[in-house]
C-alpha cells in the first residue's frame, strides 16, 4: 500500500486522549508534515494531558508545556533563543481554541503583528474541553456546552479567527480538517518554507464534547467541509484560495444531527444556521474573487 | 565649598532643558573630581509646565538620596516662572540666583541672595538652539552658572556638553562660553 | 574602564549590555522606560547582539523570556509595579521551570490611585514566586548587581531566576557616577550561558508535563534547597566580583555596627540616606549602626542572627506594608530570630510609601525614639502619617 503522506511516525502510540479524539490525530499529521527538526509548545489544553504525564512524552521532538495565554509568545521566545544559538528549526505553537481565540489572543495578536517567525496551529474542538466542555468564542452558534445549557445555548456566532489573522497581514493563514490529511500536511509543509507568522486552524472533532460517536470523528470533519460550515481555504500574502468547493453542498442538518450538542435545535434554528452558512460561504467566494 | 556638599536647583518649563542642565552640570563637576547626583522633580513632565531639576556635588562620596530642600544656588531658565512659583524657596541665606533675563541683575531683589543675569535666550537664538517660542537655554545658563558660582569650570562644562548633548554640540559649547564671558552680577 | 554619569535605568541597560544578554522581551511602563529604550538603541546599533521582542504586555514579556531561556539563551526583562503584578503567573512559571532569567524591577507603588513614585509593595507582593530578590541603593550597585545576578542565577546549584530592584526616580531617574569595567574583564567574570537543561533536537524531551503528587513535592524541595544554596553562591559571586573589579558585595552591607547599641535594618535608597544619619548620630554620641539588606530572597537568616546577637535594639524600616500584618523585612527579621536565646528588642517602622521622601532628619528621629524605647512594641509604627 502506498502512502500519500510521509511515513515516519514522530508521535508514540498510547497517547492519553479520548476515543476518537480529532486533536490527537491532528498532531500525528502535523509532525509527519514538519519532521524531526521541530520544537513544539503546548499551552494548557487537552494536549497538556495527551502528551502524557511525567516521566513520559508522547512526542519524539522537544516539547515545552507552557501557561494558557502564552503559546504564541513562548514559541516566539524559543525561536529567538534558538536563532541566537545558531539553530535552524521550526517552532510550532500547538494550542486549543481556548488558548487561541480567547485567553491566548493577545499574545497571538502580538506575535502576528510583529510577524514573529513561528508556525501556530490551533486544533479547534470548539469549547474548553479539557476543563469539562465550557463554551469558548470558538463554540458554534446554538451549540450546547456546560456553560451554554440547552435552554440557553450559545447565542453568538463562532469568532472568525482566520479573518482576524488575515487582518494582521501575516504571510500565511489556512484552515484544515483532520478528514483531509493530504491537504493539512501540504499546508504545513508549505508553511514550513515560509518565514514569519504562519497560522493554521484545523477542525478537530471531539466526541466527548460534541456528544458524537468516536467512530464519526472523520465523518464529521468531512461533513463540516462538505456543508460549507468549515471551508478549507488559504490566504497567502493576502490572496484567498478556496481549496474545496463542494459542487452540491450537503445540508447543514446532515452534520448537525450527528452531534448531541445540537440535539435541541428546532427546525427554525437549523434553517437559521443554513442561511448563515450560505451567507458566509458567499462572502468567502467574493473574497477569493476580489483578493 | 570643598568640604561641604553643594546643592543647586534649576527651574524651567517642560521642553526647555532644565533637567538636562542638571545632568550636564553633574557631568561637568564629575569631570573635576567630585561625586555627583542629578535628578528631576519626580513628576509627570509636560511641555510648557513648570519643572524643577536638582544636582548635588561633593568632594566626598554622596550617600544621601533625598530631595533638595535648601539649595545653595537656584538657576532660572524661564523668567516668567518668577511670577508663578516661589523660585527661591529654601534657598540658603547667602545663596546665589542665576536668571535668564535681558534685565540687569540689579533690577532683581531677593533678600540677601546674590543675583546674576544673562540673556541666555538671545545667546541661544544666536546659535540656533531651539525655536523663538522655545529657545533651548540650558547650555548658555550653565555658562552663566560657572561664572557666577565658580565651583565648576567652563572647560568641564564644555566637555560635559560634548558628552550629554545629542545635537549641535559645538553651538551649545559656544553658547555656554559666551554666556560665561558675559555674565554679570550685582 | 569607563566612568559615566548615568541614570539608574541606564545603569541597568549598560549592565544587561555588558552581560551580553541574548534575548530581551520587554513592555514599557513608567518609570522603567529608559531601560528598554537604551537597550533598543544598543540592539539597533549592533552594540548588543541580541533579539529584542517588543511584546504587547508584561505577561508576554515574561513568557517570551521563559521561551528564550528554555532554548538555552540568556534572557532579560525589566518592569515595574503594575507590570510586575501582571507578570505574576509567569514569575511562578519561570522559577518552577528553573530558568535563570534576570529581571530589573523599578520599585514603584501600586495603584489605584496612580502613583509612579517609589515603595516596595510591588516586589514584596512577589516574594513567594521563587525568585531571588536583591535591593540596590546606588546606580553603581544597580550596574554591578545586574552582572552578578546573571552569574548567581546561572550557577548549576541555583538555576533560579533573579530580580534586582531599584527605587523609582530616586535611582531610576537620578544620575550618578557609574564605573563600567572593560568588556574583556566582564567576559572573564561572566562567561556565556551554557544551559544545563534546554530544549534540544539531539535529546528531545518534554518540559513541564503533568506531574502527580507522587513527585511534585520533591521538585519543590529541590527548588527550596537551591534557594538556600544561593545564599552561599551570592556571597561567593560577590567576592569574585570584588576580586575582579574592586567592589565587594555580600548578602547584606554592614555599616558601623561593631560596637553599636542600636542597629537600623534598612534597604534601598533609604539605607544610603540612613548612613548619613548614622554618622551624625555617632558624632552626637549615639552608637548607631546600620545593616543594609541587599538580599531579601533567600532571606539571610544566619547573617541577621549573628548581627542581632551583639545588639540590644534593632529598628527595621520598611518601605512596604502587607495589609493586615506588617512590613516585609520586619516580619522576616523577627521570624529568623524567634528561636534565639538572646534576642534584641525590635521595632517595626513603616515609611515612605508612594515615594514620600525620607530625610536624614527622619532617620535620626527614628533612631532616637527607638533608643528611648518610645515605639510600640507589638504593633508597627507608621512614620509621618498626617492623620
Amino acid at each position: 500500500m502506498k502512502l500519500t503522506i510521509p511515513e515516519e511516525e514522530l508521535m508514540y502510540e498510547g497517547t492519553v486522549d479520548c476515543q476518537g479524539c480529532g486533536g490527537a490525530l491532528a498532531m500525528r499529521y502535523a509532525l509527519k508534515a514538519l519532521g524531526k527538526k521541530t520544537f513544539v509548545v503546548i499551552p494548557a489544553c487537552c494536549w497538556s494531558i495527551i502528551a502524557g504525564p511525567f516521566p513520559y512524552s508522547a512526542l519524539q521532538v522537544p516539547l515545552y508545556h507552557t501557561a494558557f495565554e502564552t503559546a504564541a509568545i513562548v514559541s516566539s521566545g524559543i525561536k529567538a533563543g534558538l536563532e541566537m544559538k545558531g539553530i535552524d528549526a521550526t517552532v510550532m505553537a500547538w494550542a486549543g481554541d481556548g488558548g487561541t481565540f480567547d485567553i491566548g489572543i493577545q499574545a497571538l495578536s502580538g506575535v502576528a503583528e510583529r510577524n514573529d517567525d513561528i508556525i501556530y496551529v490551533c486544533y479547534d474542538n470548539e469549547a474548553y474541553m479539557n476543563t469539562g466542555i465550557q463554551r469558548s468564542s470558538a463554540t458554534p452558534y446554538k451549540a450546547w456546552t456546560t456553560t451554554t445549557p440547552r435552554n440557553y445555548p450559545k447565542a453568538r456566532p463562532k469568532k472568525d479567527i482566520d479573518e482576524i489573522l488575515v487582518a494582521h497581514e501575516i504571510p500565511y493563514v489556512a484552515t484544515a480538517s483532520v478528514a483531509y490529511p493530504e491537504d493539512f500536511i501540504r499546508k504545513l509543509q508549505k508553511a514550513k518554507e515560509i518565514k514569519g507568522t504562519r497560522f493554521i486552524h484545523v477542525l478537530a472533532p471531539c466526541p466527548t464534547g460534541w456528544r458524537s460517536l468516536p467512530e464519526h470523528t472523520i465523518k464529521l470533519a468531512r461533513l463540516a467541509v462538505q456543508t460549507n460550515i468549515f471551508p478549507l481555504y488559504e490566504v497567502e500574502n493576502g490572496k484567498y484560495k478556496i481549496n474545496i468547493k463542494p459542487k452540491n453542498p450537503k445540508p447543514v442538518e446532515e452534520y448537525l444531527k450527528l452531534q448531541g450538542r445540537f440535539r435541541h435545535l428546532t427546525e427554525k434554528d437549523i434553517k437559521e444556521i443554513q442561511e448563515a452558512t450560505n451567507k458566509k460561504w458567499k462572502k468567502l467566494l467574493r473574497k477569493e474573487e476580489f483578493f | 565649598m570643598e568640604k561641604e556638599m553643594y546643592e543647586v536647583r534649576f527651574h524651567g518649563r517642560g521642553g526647555q532643558g532644565a533637567v538636562t542642565a542638571a545632568t550636564i552640570l553633574a557631568d561637568a563637576a564629575f569631570r573635576e573630581g567630585k561625586d555627583v547626583q542629578a535628578f528631576p522633580i519626580f513628576g509627570v513632565e509636560r511641555r510648557g509646565a513648570p519643572v524643577a531639576a536638582f544636582m548635588r556635588m561633593d568632594a566626598k562620596p554622596i550617600d544621601i538620596k533625598t530631595q533638595i530642600y535648601e539649595p545653595d544656588s537656584v538657576v532660572i531658565l524661564d523668567p516668567t516662572l518668577l511670577d508663578v512659583i516661589d523660585v527661591t524657596k529654601g534657598l540658603k541665606e547667602n545663596g546665589k540666583i542665576i536668571i535668564n533675563s535681558s534685565k540687569k541683575a540689579t533690577e532683581f531683589k531677593f533678600g540677601k541672595a546674590k543675583v546674576y543675569t544673562i540673556d541666555a535666550t538671545k545667546i541661544a537664538m544666536k546659535y540656533g538652539l531651539g525655536a523663538k517660542t522655545n529657545p533651548i537655554v540650558n547650555t548658555a545658563i550653565l555658562g552663566a552658572y560657572s561664572k557666577a558660582v565658580g565651583n565648576v569650570g567652563i572647560e568641564a562644562i564644555e566637555e560635559a556638553i560634548g558628552e550629554k548633548v545629542p545635537r549641535k554640540k559645538e553651538e551649545n559649547k559656544k553658547a555656554a562660553r559666551e554666556a560665561y564671558e558675559e555674565t554679570r552680577g550685582e | 574602564m569607563v566612568k559615566k554619569v548615568i541614570y539608574g535605568n541606564h545603569a541597568v541597560s549598560y549592565g544587561a549590555r555588558d552581560a551580553r544578554v541574548e534575548v530581551i522581551a520587554a513592555y514599557p511602563i513608567t518609570p522603567q522606560t529608559q531601560v528598554v529604550e537604551l537597550l533598543s538603541e544598543f540592539c539597533a546599533s549592533g552594540e548588543l547582539k541580541a533579539k529584542f521582542i517588543k511584546v504587547e504586555s508584561e505577561h508576554s514579556a515574561m513568557a517570551a523570556c521563559v521561551g528564550a531561556s528554555a532554548a538555552g539563551a540568556r534572557a532579560f526583562t525589566a518592569t515595574s509595579s503594575q507590570g510586575l503584578a501582571l507578570m505574576h503567573e509567569m514569575l511562578h512559571w519561570a522559577s518552577n521551570a528553573r530558568h535563570p532569567i534576570v529581571m530589573a524591577n523599578v520599585n514603584r507603588a501600586m495603584g489605584p490611585p496612580w502613583n509612579i513614585w517609589t515603595d516596595q509593595n510591588d516586589s514584596m507582593a512577589q516574594r513567594d514566586t521563587g525568585w531571588m530578590q536583591f535591593y540596590c541603593s546606588t546606580n553603581q550597585e544597580v550596574y554591578d548587581t545586574t552582572l552578578m545576578t546573571f552569574k548567581i542565577c546561572e550557577n548549576d546549584k541555583v538555576l533560579l531566576p533573579g530580580m534586582l530592584s531599584l527605587d523609582a526616580f530616586v535611582l531610576s531617574h537620578t544620575s550618578e557616577v557609574v564605573d563600567m569595567p572593560p568588556q574583556e574583564e566582564i567576559d572573564e567574570f561572566l562567561p556565556p550561558y551554557k544551559a544545563k537543561y534546554k530544549l534540544d533536537l539531539e535529546d528531545p524531551r518534554a518540559f513541564g508535563s503533568l506531574m502527580f503528587p507522587d513527585w511534585y513535592y520533591e521538585l519543590k524541595y529541590k527548588q527550596h534547597t537551591s534557594m538556600e544554596e544561593a545564599l552561599k553562591v551570592i556571597e561567593k559571586v560577590g567576592k569574585e566580583f570584588g576580586d575582579h573589579f574592586g567592589r565587594y558585595y555580600g548578602l547584606v552591607e554592614e555599616y558601623r555596627i561593631e560596637d553599636a547599641e542600636i542597629i537600623l535594618v534598612v534597604s534601598g535608597t533609604i539605607a544610603q540616606t540612613s548612613k548619613d544619619a548614622v554618622d551624625v548620630l555617632r558624632k552626637e554620641g549615639m552608637k548607631a549602626g546600620l545593616v543594609r539588606m541587599r538580599t531579601f530572597r533567600p532571606f539571610p537568616k544566619e547573617k541577621i542572627r549573628k548581627i542581632a546577637s551583639k545588639v540590644n535594639k534593632m529598628i527595621v524600616i520598611d518601605r512596604s506594608i502587607s495589609f493586615g500584618s506588617e512590613g516585609a523585612f520586619f516580619t522576616e527579621t523577627k521570624a529568623c530570630l524567634y528561636n534565639e536565646k538572646d534576642r534584641p528588642e525590635i521595632y517595626g517602622i513603616i515609611i515612605g510609601l508612594g515615594g514620600r521622601d525620607v530625610t536624614v532628619e527622619d532617620i535620626m528621629k527614628i533612631a532616637k525614639k527607638g533608643k528611648e524605647g518610645k515605639f510600640k512594641i507589638n504593633e508597627i509604627n507608621w512614620w509621618g502619617v498626617k492623620l
